[in-house]
């Protein structure tokens, strides 16, 4: 069985200069080295040692503040699995969409997940599984997704989604509006 | 008009948005109605909707990500070039050989695809892009800034978007979006003297908390008498409360500037998520505190913390009116020994304008530094960086950690007139504070 992956916990209100201070950005650091800082203020250490599929805990308003993309670009270089938090900011809500990151407003989740928990992601499932010390599997739930999300994740993004259909998610595709 | 708002004629499309939407817009919002206009339909809160976008604005600093997605996963092709703007303002001009290097490309790119550029010294994307009349009443102007909001304030759908938004949106010409609930903020009574447009919008941010607005539109009612500059910095700081958009009402000055279609009216039978009330005449002067924006309270709660520098700019409040407010305080006095005090106009207009009114003379006799138009140290790349344990008195819109530098470094948000008075006394101060006479000559 496999051991899982880590939890790591934060705090709330998690804002995009503690993704990726704005002074490491691609544009400064270059497109090879930026995920390099992530969280290099509020957790010098993450970058280093998150591992491939560990899920990141916020509290409330995760990412609020900048559309900076390689916030969770850098993240997504790391190979972070899925981020849960209470809420998440808009802007950054739509940057997970578009990069394929799975991201659960799932205040349940946020309330017992500790840092450094072993769990397992199954999303296809919906559930997420907390693991034990004594090889106990605890099973969570996780959050309903809505019917515009479960299309977007169909293909893995919203970029992936626009490539293979010529269409947004939810857009008829014979919409008078693609005229345009 | 500058050559460039008169570079093509598809600049201004929509301009002549139709009067008669075709459908029934009773009962819904702002943010419903130009929403519903663009999809053709009436739609309401809750409902994704996709609609063709009006201007797609890109910051130097994202837009190279943006550009390489068009080009390495959707075809390369954009729907409409001249709807396609490109600032660079973030690194303006380039601290190093990397920015350079990107920002070269960049306008090479720019140039290929026909793309409108405004280069090095032209101003902060927002002011830019307000004052070449690209975002308009009833536009739907998407960014990859977040503080995109700014174009509520001529009531354009104005919001902020990742490089893949933006990439999408160039090269589909349309978006997605929920379309948003609405929070209303109801301005009301007389706005005491020494109370600054940037005071009303931290005190809008700090009782909306900084994710209570998420995903909703703002719309900010009771700004008639707040001028075109002032109601920027209203709609600039919504994103602050977690914003989709902030919009201003139209009202006749509105009207006066603009063509605003008829249809773009507040309704006040429309259903909308929560109201907020703001009495202006019991406001004063307030600071943002280290290390969250909404963490507002008012500035004679921190007199006298030592000042090492003051920073007057950004999209925030970067325009002439913030400059002169700071002139007026400054003027025949000296910054205070052991505080620097830098002002970055917003734009080369504004720069232009502050030149001419003796504005700029003002500030460098009284010993401020200028900068080249552009955003400058607000997010912490170059021209007045923090180090560890200094302290910013700064007119812009975020105090994050690290926002301007070393993450031990703290920032005060406030307005022009405080951060003036600020780098006379060399320590946080109201604008009637003045220090003695010589203590700081």
């Amino acid at each position: 069985m496999s051991a899982g992956n880590r939890v790591w916990r934060f705090g709330d209100a998690v804002n995009t200069d503690d993704i990726l201070p704005g002074k490491y950005a691609p544009l400064m650091v270059g497109e090879e080295a930026f995920h390099r800082y992530a969280f290099a203020h509020l957790r010098p250490e993450f970058a280093a040692e998150v591992t491939p599929g560990d899920v990141l805990v916020g509290g409330r308003n995760w990412g609020l503040g900048s559309s900076r993309e390689y916030a969770p670009q850098a993240l997504k270089r790391l190979g972070v699995g899925a981020i849960v938090a209470r809420s998440f900011a808009r802007i950054h809500y739509r940057n997970l969409l578009n990069l394929g990151i799975p991201a659960f407003a799932a205040p349940d989740l946020v309330d017992v997940l500790e840092d450094g928990d072993r769990v397992r992601l199954e999303m296809e499932r919906g559930k997420m599984l907390r693991l034990h010390g004594d090889g106990a599997e605890e099973v969570l739930d996780l959050p309903p997704v809505p019917d515009f999300l479960r299309e977007v994740l169909s293909e893995g993004s919203v970029l992936a989604f626009y490539k293979k259909h010529g269409r947004f998610p939810g857009e008829d595709a014979s919409s008078p509006e693609r005229a345009d | 008009m500058s050559a460039a708002a008169a570079h093509d004629a598809s600049a201004r499309w929509p301009s002549a948005m139709p009067d008669d939407p075709g459908f029934d817009v009773r009962g819904l919002t702002l943010a419903e109605r130009i929403l519903s206009v663009k999809a053709g339909r009436r739609v309401r809160a809750g409902e994704v909707v996709v609609i063709p976008v009006d201007q797609v604005m890109m910051v130097d600093s994202i837009a190279p990500s943006a550009l390489r997605i068009v080009e390495e996963e959707l075809g390369g092709v954009l729907q409409h070039p001249g709807r396609v703007s490109v600032v660079v303002d973030h690194v303006a001009p380039a601290s190093n050989v990397e920015v350079a290097t990107t920002q070269k490309r960049l306008r090479q790119v720019a140039r290929d695809k026909g793309l409108r550029l405004f280069d090095v010294g032209r101003g902060i994307c927002h002011q830019v892009l307000m004052e070449e009349g690209l975002a308009r009443p009833g536009w739907v102007v998407v960014g990859s800034d977040s503080h995109s909001t700014t174009y509520g304030a001529v009531c354009a759908f104005g919001t902020g978007m990742g490089a893949t938004d933006i990439a999408l949106a160039m090269v589909a010409g349309r978006t997605w979006f929920r379309v948003p609930e609405t929070v209303r903020v109801r301005l009301t009574g007389e706005r005491p003297a020494g109370v600054a447009a940037k005071d009303v919008a931290l005190e809008i941010v700090r009782r909306l908390t900084a994710d209570g607005a998420t995903y909703a539109s703002i719309e900010i009612l009771g700004a008639d008498a707040f001028g075109a500059g002032e109601r920027m910095t209203l709609a600039n700081l919504a994103v602050e409360a977690g914003a989709k958009v902030g919009l201003v009402a139209p009202d006749d000055a509105l009207r006066q500037r603009y063509q605003v279609p008829a249809w773009l009216e507040v309704d006040d039978t429309a259903s909308v998520a929560s109201t907020l009330e703001i009495d202006l005449s019991g406001l004063g002067p307030v600071l943002s505190v280290p290390f969250q924006v909404d963490n507002v309270h008012p500035v004679g709660e921190h007199l006298g913390v030592h000042v090492d520098q003051v920073f007057v700019g950004t999209c925030t409040n970067g325009r002439l009116e913030d400059l002169r407010q700071v002139a007026d305080v400054v003027r025949g006095h000296r910054v205070a020994e052991g505080t620097r005090l830098l002002v970055i106009p917003a734009s080369s207009q504004v720069l232009e304008a502050a030149l001419a009114d003796g504005t700029i003379a003002t500030l460098v006799a009284a010993g401020a530094s200028i900068g080249v138009p552009g955003c400058g140290p607000c997010m912490g790349r170059h021209m007045g960086v923090l180090a560890p344990g200094e302290v910013c008195v700064s007119t812009s819109n975020r105090n994050f950690m690290g926002r301007m530098g070393s993450p031990e470094a703290e920032i005060y948000l406030g307005s022009p007139a405080v951060a003036a008075a600020s780098a006379l006394a060399g320590a946080i101060a109201l604008p009637d504070a003045r220090p003695d006479e010589g203590a700081g000559a």
